[in-house]
C-alpha cells in the first residue's frame, strides 16, 4: 500500500513527466490553448502510456533480456508504440466514431510524444525507477510499471490542464510582440514548474 | 540541380534556426542545458542522427511508398539512434551517463523527423547531408548558448570550470530552464524583426531613389 501510495506522489508529481523531467513538452505547448482539447490530449496520452508500458514491460523483460537483444529496444518499443496507436485508430474509428472525432487529431501526434517512448524507457531502467518509486531494484514488476506508467501519464494530464487554464487568461493580457506565442506560453511553464517545487519538498 | 550551399548554411544555423526559430526538440533543450558540455555532446549526437538519417531517407526517397514513408523514416531514425547510443556506451561513458534517458529519445526528438519529412524526401543526396549538417549546427549552438548561460548564472561555472562563488539556484532548476529558453526564443525574434525591419527599410529607400531617378529622366526627355 505504501509502495502504491508512493508511485501515485511519485509520477504525478514529484517527479512530473511535463515540468520537471521534461517529457513530452512538444503537446504541453502545442495542444494547450484551450482547455477541452487539453483534457482531451492528456486522457489520450494517459491511455497509451499505460498500454505502452502493460506491453513494452514485458517484451523487455522476457523476450529481449533472454536473448540478449537489449540494444534492440528503442526500434522495437517505437514500432510497439507505432502500432498501438495505429490500432487505437482504427478501434475508434470502428467502434466509437465520437471519441474518434474528439481524440482522432491528437493520436497521430501521440507516437513521437516522448512522454510514451520515455516511461517505456524508464520503467525498464531498474535501478532509476526503483529510486523513484523507492524500492528495491529486484522488486520491481510489471504491475508497478504499469501503474508508473498511468499516474506518470495522469500527471501529464494534470500540467496540461494547468497550462491550458492559465493560457487562457493569459491571452487576454497585452504582451509584447516577441514574447508572443511560444515564449510567454514557457514563461507560464515556468511558473507551473516552480509550483510542482512545493513537491520536491516531500 | 545546383545545390545552394550558402542558402541551407543560413537555413539552418540562422534563418531556421530549429530551436530558436522552430521550436522544435523542445525536451532535450530544456533538460541538457544545465551544463553547456551537455549541449554540445546532445548536439553532436543529433547532427549525427541527422546526417546519417538524411542521407539515407534521400537515397531511399524513390524506393519508399509514399504511404508507409512516416513508419519508414521512424524506422531509419531508431536504427541510427542505436548505434550512436552503442557508440557513446562504449566510448564516452560520462557523457552517455550524463545524457540518460535523453539518448534514446533522440528518435522522438522531431527535428530529425521534421527534417527528413520537408527536406530529405524531397531533394538530393548532397544537398540534405549539407541540410542535416547545418540544422545540426544550428541546434549545437542554440543548446551550448543555452547551457553556457544556465552554467555561468546556475553554478557559477563555465564547461565545468568553476569560476565565481555566486550562483543563483534559480537558473539551475527546472523552472529556471523555461525561462531561459523563453528570453532567448523572444530575443531571437526580437532580432530577427529589427533585421527584417532594417531591410525593408532599405529596399523601400533604393526604391525610392530609383523612382527620383526615373522621374528626372522623363523629366529631361
Amino acid at each position: 500500500m505504501a509502495e502504491f501510495l508512493m508511485i501515485i506522489v511519485s509520477a504525478m508529481f514529484i517527479n512530473n513527466f511535463v515540468v520537471v523531467q521534461f517529457l513530452g513538452i512538444c503537446p504541453f505547448l502545442g495542444v494547450s490553448k484551450d482547455f477541452k482539447s487539453a483534457l482531451g490530449m492528456g486522457l489520450a496520452v494517459t491511455f497509451v502510456m499505460t498500454l505502452t508500458c502493460l506491453i513494452t514491460y514485458p517484451i523487455y523483460t522476457f523476450i529481449l533480456v533472454p536473448l540478449e537483444i537489449e540494444f534492440m529496444e528503442i526500434i522495437v518499443f517505437i514500432f510497439v508504440i507505432a502500432s498501438i496507436v495505429q490500432m487505437i485508430e482504427m478501434a475508434l474509428k470502428k467502434f466509437s466514431p465520437t471519441l474518434y472525432n474528439a481524440m482522432g487529431i491528437y493520436l497521430p501526434l501521440i507516437t513521437t510524444n516522448c512522454a510514451v517512448l520515455g516511461v517505456a524507457e524508464l520503467v525498464i531502467d531498474s535501478e532509476q525507477i526503483a529510486s523513484l518509486i523507492g524500492i528495491t531494484a529486484s522488486g520491481m514488476n510489471m504491475g508497478f510499471a504499469v501503474l508508473y506508467g498511468l499516474f506518470a501519464g495522469l500527471g501529464f494530464t494534470l500540467a496540461i490542464v494547468v497550462m491550458s487554464g492559465l493560457r487562457e487568461k493569459v491571452a487576454r493580457l497585452p504582451i509584447a510582440k516577441s514574447l508572443k506565442g511560444f515564449p510567454i506560453a514557457m514563461i507560464t511553464a515556468c511558473f507551473i514548474a516552480m509550483a510542482f517545487y512545493v513537491f520536491a519538498l516531500i | 540541380m545546383k545545390t545552394n550551399i550558402k542558402k541551407i548554411a543560413t537555413d539552418g544555423v540562422i534563418t531556421n534556426n530549429p530551436t530558436l526559430k522552430l521550436v522544435l526538440g523542445t525536451c532535450p533543450t530544456l533538460a541538457l542545458t544545465t551544463m553547456a558540455m551537455n549541449g554540445i555532446g546532445m548536439g553532436l549526437a543529433v547532427t549525427f542522427v541527422l546526417i546519417c538519417s538524411n542521407v539515407l531517407i534521400s537515397l531511399l526517397r524513390k524506393i519508399i511508398p509514399n504511404q508507409v514513408r512516416i513508419p519508414a523514416f521512424v524506422l531509419i531514425i531508431a536504427t541510427f539512434v542505436t548505434i550512436v547510443r552503442l557508440l557513446l556506451d562504449k566510448l564516452l561513458p560520462d557523457l552517455y551517463e550524463s545524457l540518460g534517458l535523453y539518448l534514446p529519445l533522440i528518435v522522438v526528438n522531431c527535428i530529425i523527423l521534421a527534417r527528413a519529412e520537408s527536406f530529405a524526401s524531397k531533394n538530393g543526396v548532397f544537398a540534405s547531408a549539407l541540410d542535416g549538417l547545418f540544422m545540426g549546427i544550428g541546434f549545437t549552438l542554440a543548446l551550448t548558448l543555452m547551457g553556457a548561460v544556465r552554467e555561468v548564472l546556475g553554478s557559477g561555472a563555465i564547461f565545468g570550470v568553476k569560476l565565481w562563488d555566486f550562483q543563483i539556484g534559480f537558473f539551475a532548476s527546472s523552472a529556471g530552464a523555461f525561462f531561459t529558453y523563453a528570453v532567448f526564443i523572444a530575443l531571437f525574434a526580437f532580432f530577427s524583426s529589427l533585421i527584417s525591419k532594417a531591410k525593408h527599410k532599405k529596399d523601400a529607400l533604393k526604391e525610392r531613389e530609383e523612382n527620383a531617378v526615373q522621374l528626372e529622366k522623363k523629366e529631361v526627355e
